[in-house]
């Protein structure tokens, strides 16, 4: 699966998507997913939480491993997606539709000096070895 | 970086679109897609595992049957039918477990012996050093040329048989725990996953062969990442987890395997007598939400525990694990679970977990 170039990334391998009304939301990449394989358990972080960038706030687990989900810019969690509680499985199935939680950003031009989807793949393809 | 030892089907997991990890050394499928759909594979029908990393060992000679009793903690004398199995600890004198065997009664003169794969080298040292001194008339051969599957399921054997039929008359009357040599196929009633099925030893240069044609009959293959999770759901130790040399087999579960009854000495008896256990081997069902994993602190009013062994059970769909709690801890307490910042709340519940395609476990 390509990274959807609408979409900006971290090297923690989080997915950033900007609304229309300058929130955020937030989920992880397909790479992500592929290494963790079938997840069982999602915990997003609390509404009205405030974060730093690369802050731990959520933790994906798979049968596997657990793996912590960093903020990727500062700001304040606004949604969680309390439906991941009950299909954790959809991280698997739709990683660029499921997401985990959602923030409004202190500073837009954080969010915009994150990586692009071809930034991303070269973190991707520097891991692969 | 140092290379990986790899099995002789190696190139057969990667054309079947397995993902490879470092597996103590050794370059092994964790799984060839979901390893959850790949648990209920092996519950629901079969499926079949590379064990070609596990090492083969036959014991020869006269007297083999004496030196294994008293070599083993648990009692060789209690396996006299031919092709019996008996699963048991191997001690040191201080009592820890050098590992966790199964031995095949074959004749008088043979029993083989299946040790786990980072162990072998010094399973072998030991059994050698031991047989110097106590049976020197033995041969221990390492069986470098075997290689070994298991198909497991409730479908498992049949289809061994469709794809081996010379070994259906020998084989179709074995019961759980006993093997049959035939000839290039040795077929054990075994397993690791709390489900009827065979594991086959065969000579390395056809296992390649026997993996694609039971592939052909429909037999699907399974990674370590659901060997780990049917293991732990059946209630089977994994050593180096659940024990190792520095604790002994009583607090370890596997006080069964241990015969301390008979006047029979083996190697580490002494000290599991003097020394008795005050930690045991318990199940745990996480009744919060979250994912049990080895080394998270359990907190019982009898002191502090710690998990051996987590994981997310796909048949009972809760996170289950085996920890190692004081004496005190009972069947049916509810333990908390130290998970990252927060203390969770889990029953302790008597295990297997899950066998023959079930949950057993109730709480």
């Amino acid at each position: 699966m390509s990274n959807p170039s609408n979409l900006k990334y971290t090297t923690t391998h989080e997915w950033v998507k900007t609304e229309a009304d300058g929130t955020i939301t937030i989920g992880i990449t397909d790479h992500a997913q592929e290494l963790l394989g079938d997840m069982v358990f999602v915990e997003a972080p609390a509404v009205g939480r405030k974060l730093k960038a690369k802050e731990e706030c959520a933790v994906v687990e798979s049968v596997k491993a657990a793996a912590d989900v960093y903020a990727p810019v500062s700001g304040n969690v606004t949604a969680a997606n309390t439906e991941l509680d009950g299909a954790p499985q959809k991280l698997n199935e739709e990683p660029y539709g499921a997401w985990i939680f959602k923030m409004k950003p202190d500073n837009a031009a954080d969010v915009a000096a994150l990586l692009d989807a071809a930034a991303y793949q070269a973190v991707v393809d520097s891991e692969a070895h | 970086m140092t290379t990986l030892k790899q099995t002789p089907l190696n190139a057969a997991h990667r054309a079947m679109g397995a993902k490879m990890v470092d597996f103590g050394g050794w370059d092994m499928p964790v799984n060839y897609g979901s390893q959850i759909d790949e648990h209920h594979q092996v519950r629901n029908d079969c499926g079949m595992f590379d064990v070609c990393h596990m090492r083969v060992v036959d014991a020869k000679g006269d007297g083999v049957r004496a030196f294994l009793r008293y070599l083993l903690a648990n009692n060789a004398d209690k396996i006299t039918v031919p092709g019996k199995a008996l699963y048991s600890a191997m001690l040191r004198p201080n009592g820890g477990v050098i590992d966790d065997l199964i031995i095949y009664f074959m004749t008088e003169q043979w029993f083989r012996i299946v040790v786990n794969a980072g162990t072998a080298d010094k399973d072998i040292a030991w059994m050698r050093e031991q047989a110097a001194k106590a049976a020197p008339q033995l041969t221990i051969t390492s069986r470098d040329d075997l290689a070994m599957v298991a198909i497991q399921g409730p479908n498992a054997r049949a289809k061994v048989w469709e794809v081996l039929p010379q070994t259906k008359a020998a084989t179709e009357n074995l019961v759980n725990f006993q093997a049959a040599d035939c000839g290039e196929y040795f077929v054990a009633r075994t397993g690791y996953t709390g489900e009827d099925g065979f594991e086959v030893m065969l000579p390395k240069e056809k296992v390649e062969k026997f993996w694609y044609d039971l592939s052909k009959v429909g037999v699907k293959p399974i990674g370590l990442g659901a060997r780990d999770t049917l293991r732990l759901e059946a209630g089977m130790n994994l050593y180096g987890q659940d024990m190792d040399e520095t604790v002994g087999p009583l607090e370890s579960g596997l006080g069964w395997t241990v015969d301390l009854k008979s006047d029979r000495d083996f190697i580490g008896k002494a000290a599991l007598l003097a020394n008795p256990p005050t930690k045991k081997l318990a199940g745990l069902v996480l009744l919060d939400r979250g994912v049990l994993r080895g080394h998270q602190k359990v907190k019982t009013p009898h002191g502090d525990g710690e998990i051996t062994s987590g994981t997310f059970s796909p048949t009972l769909e809760k996170s289950i694990a085996l920890a190692r709690v004081p004496n005190g801890v009972q069947i049916g307490d509810t333990v908390q679970v130290e998970i990252r910042d927060k203390l969770l709340n889990a029953k302790v519940v008597k295990y297997p977990f899950a066998r023959n395609g079930k949950a057993v476990a109730s709480w």
